[in-house]
């Protein structure tokens, strides 16, 4: 047995620092240049920012839309489109902003945020993460696309059966919805599984969990969400499908099928996915209100516990989205009991964040601002939340313009706000250049003004009986100048996106120069280079304490001898971050896009034919052996013979 | 400028792969088994769902499915346990011989499961097309069979390259053991499908 042992391997440390050590990390570390480059790389920070400009794109679509149907209803029976259009445009609204907004972003901010936030030169299984990239942007551009061609889905996007099955939706509308969740779950499957074993791997030494920024925190709740959620809208579709395409009677009430059985399937995931887009959201408060208050988050294993709670009851409260179906006595009580509970967690946060501002020294720029409209909207939609908890509320209000006010408040207000916060925030980060402070204000008021002219007048429009998902409705009823209000605060609401954007460009290329850590915050990617270098830190910091850039100002402890002739990580204990396992990081590879053509190709093609699962699953299995086949040589350390 | 560094702590001496949850993979492994596992829980709330709107299970005058092949299934797939602990005890020793022997004495066993697997849907005694019941029966078996191929292409190709001079790397090994914990899970959850398939309708009748 010959054992080769690798020590003349050239490694980070007192030898080889600087230049020197960047040069080298460069070489390793970096992708090809041009399109091949941009095809293979496995580089969180290329994938994240593609990530989050596609989801940035689909938010910005499904605005146009929200615009459209805001015009469509800006006074009584106009007829700026049929009811089948309107249908259409209010399903690819719903289904643009939750399935290609909304999980996406914040899973985009997690894959560029997490590996720098805890120390690592890259995600864990960064090929899955290019692959996951890949499918998400085949399942947008299989929605659109049809949309485009007039099969968009008109169902909803919870896509209620029967409305959606085999009589009632005749045509590939509802497949072309259901096949858009397969794509979308793959990928979103695939990132929370990197992001867990990243969390929980490759946190820097010394950042045991207690250490962990609350960013962190929430992205992995949110990620374990996912992993016992989203099964569930994957497998709901599934039978719709095959009940639409190969003849099953899942759904089928007149074969012994229960269309309840959609609903329950597909609550069991919508409701925790409503908090798949909060507590990431929640994240980015902590992390801003720490730093623009100069001051850690107040209470912070209340937080934590808070994060976990609010996972954990997620899965307790899917049925108050079936109230008017009909329940036992004691499922009423159950499921009202669960969902208030909810606002206990959700308090302590908010109490905790207060504190925090409270206690420390606030400097109000505009990602603090996008806290406190955060806060206020939140607040506001919570409380409208425990109202319909009570289920003779819910009865009352159940489909009306309340519940369109109610979720809307909880999520622009508790995701939304805080991503724009979060893009102002960690913009320097990303780009290397500050955005600026005078327009951010200014489109901060028109966004968070406008948000409010539109959706409060929603909360009266809805107590006043207007329905959901009209496409218009008559004279006389009460309902024009609240709908006419809400109309031309969604235009404001509009412009302030705009400007958003237009000074995000503008500092893209005209923007401050921004240093390492231009806010003065206290987490580890502010530790390096604005934008980050591609190996992200040129030695694995060492952390000390929760706020390491605070408690650490003149130098940065780190740690040495992870090799730099190959994309090499260090993996820690699960508890304490104690340096265990030195293991490489997947090189670039062209397989991950191939896997996700070919399974592209299989998924379109079985809206089609059920044979396409069978045919197709050769070319993607081939795909997916290329893409495991090691390529490389041979490891020049410890090998057996 | 960055902050400068102070040199605290070298891992040069620490090992290049482990077993367990001390390596990425199981990490990857573990969560995929959760993943699979909520769909298959789900599958079988939603079989007690169908099963609770029914009068009868099996609907008359449907029959339960014959238990000929689906036993011989479960029997086969339960012995492969026994050169599947060899090859996972092999790796973590890591003995590459003996692991690579018993993956081959694996091959036969696949080969054998997937026909029991094929003769399975002869026998269920009901079309996907005849009612609900027959939808989740179908849809169960369907799904196991998804899990199995996956198992079993994913063995023919890890058998294949630990055969060629790759099989010589510590990550090969780690990846032998983290394979043959996948296949207890397949076999895992093969037993609570196994008995709602064929023992289930047999009791409730």
């Amino acid at each position: 047995m010959t054992v080769l042992t690798g020590q003349d391997l050239p490694r980070d440390g007192e030898d080889l620092q600087g230049a020197a050590l960047h040069g080298r990390l460069e070489r390793t570390w970096g992708d090809a240049p041009g399109l091949w480059g941009w095809l293979t790389t496995t580089d969180h920070k290329r994938i994240g920012k593609r990530y989050v400009v596609t989801a940035m794109i689909f938010l910005a679509l499904g605005g146009l839309l929200a615009l459209a149907m805001r015009m469509q209803l800006a006074r009584p029976e106009a007829g700026l489109m049929t009811p089948d259009r309107y249908n259409q445009i209010f399903t690819m609204h719903g289904t643009t902003m939750m399935f290609l907004f909304a999980v996406p972003v914040m899973e985009a901010f997690a894959v560029y945020l997490v590996p720098l936030m805890i120390g690592t030169r890259n995600i864990s299984f960064p090929r899955l993460n290019a692959f996951s990239y890949y499918m998400y942007l085949a399942g947008g551009l299989l929605l659109w696309v049809a949309f485009a061609l007039n099969i968009g889905p008109d169902a909803g996007w919870f896509a209620y059966v029967p409305l959606s099955g085999p009589e009632f939706s005749p045509g590939k509308r509802t497949d072309i919805w259901a096949q858009m969740i397969t794509f979308t779950e793959v990928a979103a499957l695939a990132v929370a599984v990197e992001l867990v074993a990243t969390i929980l791997k490759q946190r820097a030494p010394g950042m045991t969990l207690a250490r962990m920024p609350l960013f962190v925190w929430g992205v992995l709740v949110t990620a374990l969400m996912v992993i016992f959620s989203m099964p569930s809208v994957a497998l709901a579709s599934s039978l719709l499908i095959s009940d639409r395409l190969v003849g099953t009677h899942f759904y089928n009430q007149y074969e012994h099928g229960d269309p309840l059985l959609w609903q329950h399937l597909f609550w069991f995931f919508g409701h925790p996915e409503v908090y798949i887009i909060f507590l990431p959201g929640a994240g980015f408060v902590s992390q801003i209100t720490e730093t623009f208050c100069r001051r850690p988050v107040f209470a912070y294993p209340a937080m934590v516990l808070a994060l976990v709670t609010i996972g954990l009851l997620a899965f307790g409260v899917w049925v108050h989205h079936m109230f008017a179906t009909g329940l036992p006595r004691m499922g009423y009580a159950f499921y009202t009991a669960a969902t208030m509970a909810v606002a206990i967690p959700s308090g302590v946060q908010i109490f905790c964040w207060i504190a925090t501002i409270w206690d420390g020294r606030p400097r109000f720029q505009v990602p603090l601002l996008y806290v406190v409209a955060f806060i206020i909207t939140f607040v506001i939609g919570g409380l409208s939340g425990v109202m319909q908890a009570s289920v003779p509320i819910d009865l009352q209000v159940h489909d009306t313009y309340f519940i369109v006010a109610h979720f809307h408040y909880v999520l622009i207000g508790g995701a939304v706000f805080p991503l724009l916060g979060a893009i102002t925030y960690w913009f320097p980060k990303f780009t290397g250049r500050m955005m600026g402070e005078g327009l951010g204000k200014v489109s901060f008021w028109m966004i968070f003004l406008g948000f409010q002219i539109a959706f409060f007048p929603m909360h009266l429009l809805g107590m006043w009986g207007m329905p959901r998902r009209v496409y218009t409705y008559p004279a006389g009823m009460g309902w024009d100048e609240m709908n006419l209000l809400a109309t031309i605060g969604s235009f404001i609401l509009a412009l302030g996106f705009l400007l958003f954007i237009a000074d995000a460009v503008k500092s893209l290329y005209l923007g401050r120069v921004a240093e390492p850590n231009p806010w003065d915050a206290p987490t580890l990617e502010w530790a390096t280079a604005s934008p980050p270098p591609q190996y992200n830190f040129a030695h694995i910091p060492l952390v000390t304490s929760r706020v390491p850039l605070w408690d650490n100002r003149n130098h940065l402890p780190v740690v040495t001898g992870l090799r730099v002739d190959d994309r090499e990580l260090l993996l820690t204990t699960v508890m304490d971050a104690r340096p265990d396992v030195r293991e490489p990081s997947a090189l670039p590879s062209i397989w991950p896009l191939w896997a996700a053509l070919s399974t592209t190709c299989l998924f379109i093609s079985s809206i089609f034919t059920p044979w396409a699962i069978v045919i197709g699953a050769f070319p993607v299995g081939a795909a997916l052996i290329a893409w495991f086949w090691p390529k490389s040589g041979l490891s020049p350390e410890p090998v057996i013979e | 400028m960055t902050l400068p560094v102070k040199f605290a702590e070298d891992v040069r001496a620490l090992p290049t792969h482990a077993f367990g949850p001390r390596s990425l993979t199981w990490w990857g492994v573990v969560a995929f088994f959760l993943i699979e596992g909520t769909a298959f829980a789900l599958a079988i709330g939603a079989y007690f769902f169908l099963e609770g709107v029914e009068d009868n299970w099996p609907p008359d005058p449907w029959l339960p499915p014959g238990l000929l092949w689906g036993t011989l299934f479960t029997v086969t797939i339960l012995a492969s346990e026994i050169p599947n602990t060899i090859v996972k005890r092999a790796a973590q020793r890591h003995d590459l011989a003996t692991a690579r022997r018993y993956m081959l004495i694996l091959l036969p066993i696949f080969g054998l499961l997937l026909l029991f697997r094929g003769l399975e849907f002869t026998t269920l005694n009901v079309l996907w097309t005849d009612n609900a019941y027959g939808s989740i029966i179908w849809a169960l078996l369907f799904l196991h069979l998804t899990h199995i191929l996956t198992d079993i292409v994913d063995s023919l190709v890890l058998t294949a390259l630990i055969h060629t001079r790759h099989g010589a790397e510590n990550r090969r090994i780690v990846d032998i053991a983290e394979n043959a914990m996948y296949w207890r899970f397949v076999w895992l959850t093969w037993l609570p499908i196994y008995t709602l398939i064929y023992w289930v309708p047999r009791w409730v009748a």
